[in-house]
């Protein structure tokens, strides 16, 4: 299958590894990946922070971009949700959800020996709504550890600008998700979104905590 | 109804700090959470019954004014007395009234948010009348001249032994269990009394049938019920988007709202009146249809849903933002993500335009509500309206200029360069630890990851041409 590759902003410039691991994972399986090169942002931040308009213009750049393909794959929950739900593009979809729900995938013949816990992100539980695909997908992942994550579906506290302009609000929220983390006894923490992996990330770095925020593209391009 | 006195952000920062706060709320949210999870997911359709509750509330909102005037005639033709207030103070000019007609210099009131909307007890105070709240949980918070923080369980906030002191000041002198028994048992001892003396009662209403007349509150304790049967008189007041059409309708939302409030599978004390009965119960009955800011909430096509609400709490419950920094940094009567789409329409988005931003956009809210009010979606259309009425010119700088910069593809790689040379004093050791205003934000609290070496597009480019 051909599939179009939508990195999102945040993973072009802060987040390569997971597209370049999307990239593997595909090709690996004997897919083609093409990059259109006019892409940058789905405009969520925009439209999440008051500024519609602007998300508009994004959007439909986006669209000119992306409607013309038969699959477009992002490894972004938030964005995909925002470009689906919100625009209406409905050739879009999250790597889990393409691999597990229109590949039938679920072995990508990954391995790594490491205690993983998984956070379900907001977006990906409740506006994705990617179901247990993640989950699959790690089970089958050889010499990993699936552990517990206590309240999983709970918000990080990132969401956008809200980390901004409500700083000791999300704060308080990272500060619980990052003692869930570390309760659970992973190695690595990992989810559907790169921003929310920023923010996880931020948060146990600032702890002096040994674990790992990594997409969970990452997981499955390792061997 | 009253702005609220302070931004988000700001009531939030004083509330985080209150661990006591916290951890109260905290458990008070986990325990009723899980309860209410329980008791739905045991009924097999409650799809359809969510979908049923929206589309009854979407069609009384559509059709709001046929179905007040009918409940306005099935009311009167029952005996009772219907007044329509347009803002606060007609409302509560009416109470006022009706107490003063009856020489009341008391009157007990039921637990009602719209009462509290309206800030009724401080109008009848003025004019000379005590109310006193017989809410388990309302009268603690007005013996202490504190304020809800939660819609249905208002003195979350509180512990048994801030309880117990409370009381011991108070209502209760000498008293030393807080046990829970013994707490309910000193304030049934205190309220007994004043129900058996009061001419004039206090109700909100849950729901008005305009088929009937039928007004139904529905209660844990049975003190709402002391209030609407043992006095002589009965004033209620009813926000106007509380009606249902049909008397059939409760069968919906009596199934909808405990399981969704309390996590309880029926209500335990359910009450239903119209209008008034010849030696049972109230013999006068007014009835107050307020509007406080309603039909300009109607006029929104968006935002309209709001008045779906059925105050069951669900949405505060399952809320990350409410359950760290409480009920009061909402700074109005309705709480958590349901008052962070009603109050600033109710009082303009310009009075409270920073509400609407008071949330992740987690979805937590929407999954849980009974009558499917998609916060998220009105949250978004709010920060729109608040942009367009209060955002900086430096906000709405920045964000136009990265539109721009996200605009083309070029300009967008540029800016991933100049970024990536900015940072380098800032990123040592792969992470960065501080940086400026308004980005300090982030850092006080949180590392960050720095711009990647090498952008994907990069790499893209390096690898496959």
């Amino acid at each position: 299958m051909r599939v179009a590759l939508f990195v999102t902003c945040v993973g072009d410039a802060m987040f390569p590894e997971a597209g370049r691991a999307t990239v593997e994972i595909l090709e690996r399986l004997g897919h083609e990946v093409v990059f259109p090169a006019e892409q940058t942002c789905c405009g969520q931040m925009h439209l999440n922070s008051g500024y519609a308009e602007e998300a508009g213009r994004l959007a439909r750049r986006l669209e000119e971009i992306f409607g013309g393909f038969e699959v477009v794959v992002s490894p972004s929950s938030s964005c995909v949700g925002v470009m689906r739900e919100h625009y209406g593009l409905r050739n879009v979809f999250e790597l889990s959800e393409l691999l597990v729900h229109r590949l039938g995938v679920e072995d990508v013949g990954a391995s790594f020996p490491h205690r993983v816990a998984y956070h379900s992100t907001c977006h990906s539980l409740r506006v994705a709504r990617v179901g247990d695909a993640p989950l699959r997908l790690l089970r089958q992942v050889h010499g990993l550890e699936l552990v517990e994550l206590p309240r999983a579906d709970e918000c990080c506290g990132f969401g956008g600008t809200f980390s901004l302009k409500n700083a000791e609000t999300s704060s308080a929220m990272l500060a619980d998700k990052c003692a869930s983390v570390e309760e659970s006894g992973a190695e690595v923490c990992t989810a559907l979104d790169p921003s929310c992996l920023l923010h996880i990330g931020g948060g146990l770095s600032r702890r002096g905590s040994r674990v790992k925020a990594m997409h969970l593209a990452e997981i499955l391009a390792s061997r | 109804m009253k702005a609220p006195a302070e931004s988000f952000p700001v009531a939030a920062r004083r509330e985080l700090a209150n661990a006591q706060l916290r951890t109260n709320l905290r458990n008070a949210t986990d325990t009723i959470r899980a309860k209410r999870a329980r008791v739905v997911d045991e009924v097999p359709d409650w799809e359809e019954l969510r979908e049923a509750g929206r589309s009854i509330k979407a069609d009384v909102l559509r059709h709001l004014d046929e179905y007040l005037v009918r409940f306005e005639s099935a009311v009167e033709s029952a005996g009772g007395h219907v007044h329509w207030a347009r803002d606060a103070a007609e409302a509560n000019a009416v109470v006022v009234e009706v107490a003063r007609a009856h020489d009341a210099d008391e009157v007990v009131k039921m637990k009602s948010l719209t009462t509290d909307e309206i800030e009724l007890n401080r109008a009848l105070e003025a004019a000379g009348i005590h109310a006193l709240e017989t809410d388990f949980a309302e009268l603690i918070l007005q013996l202490d001249g504190d304020w809800p923080s939660h819609i249905l369980v208002p003195a979350i906030h509180r512990n048994r032994t801030e309880i117990r002191d409370l009381f011991a000041r108070t209502i209760a002198p000498g008293i030393e269990s807080d046990d829970p028994r013994d707490l309910a048992e000193a304030a049934r001892v205190y309220l007994r009394e004043r129900f058996l003396d009061a001419r004039v009662g206090v109700s909100g209403a849950n729901f008005g049938v305009a088929e009937t007349g039928t007004i139904c509150v529905v209660e844990s304790e049975g003190n709402g019920r002391m209030c609407t049967t043992l006095p002589a008189v009965l004033v209620t007041v009813l926000g106007i988007e509380k009606l249902l059409p049909r008397f059939a309708d409760l069968e919906v939302f009596l199934q909808l709202l405990p399981r969704s409030s309390t996590g309880e599978r029926m209500n335990p004390y359910t009450s239903l009146w119209t209008g008034v009965s010849d030696g049972d119960g109230p013999q006068e009955l007014h009835v107050v249809l307020l509007d406080n800011g309603r039909t300009r909430v109607l006029r929104d096509e968006v935002g309209r849903q709001a008045l779906q609400c059925i105050r069951c709490s669900a949405c505060l419950n399952v809320c990350p933002v409410y359950s760290r920094t409480g009920g009061h940094a909402y700074g109005s009567v309705y709480p958590g993500p349901i008052g962070a789409i009603l109050t600033p329409q109710l009082v303009g988005i310009e009075n409270a335009p920073s509400l609407p931003f008071a949330s992740s956009l987690c979805g937590a809210c929407y999954d849980v509500c009974p009558v499917k009010i998609d916060i998220p979606s009105v949250l978004l259309h709010l920060r729109s309206l608040a942009v367009g009425a209060k955002a900086s010119p430096a906000e709405r700088t920045a964000f136009r200029g990265i539109a721009w910069l996200f605009g083309s593809r070029k300009r967008f790689a540029l800016a991933e360069r100049v970024g990536r040379l900015a940072q380098r004093p800032l990123a040592r050791g792969g992470v960065i630890r501080r940086l400026p205003p308004p980005l300090d934000a982030w850092t006080r609290t949180r590392d960050l990851k720095p711009l990647a070496r090498e952008s994907f597009r990069d790499w893209w480019a390096r690898t496959r041409r």
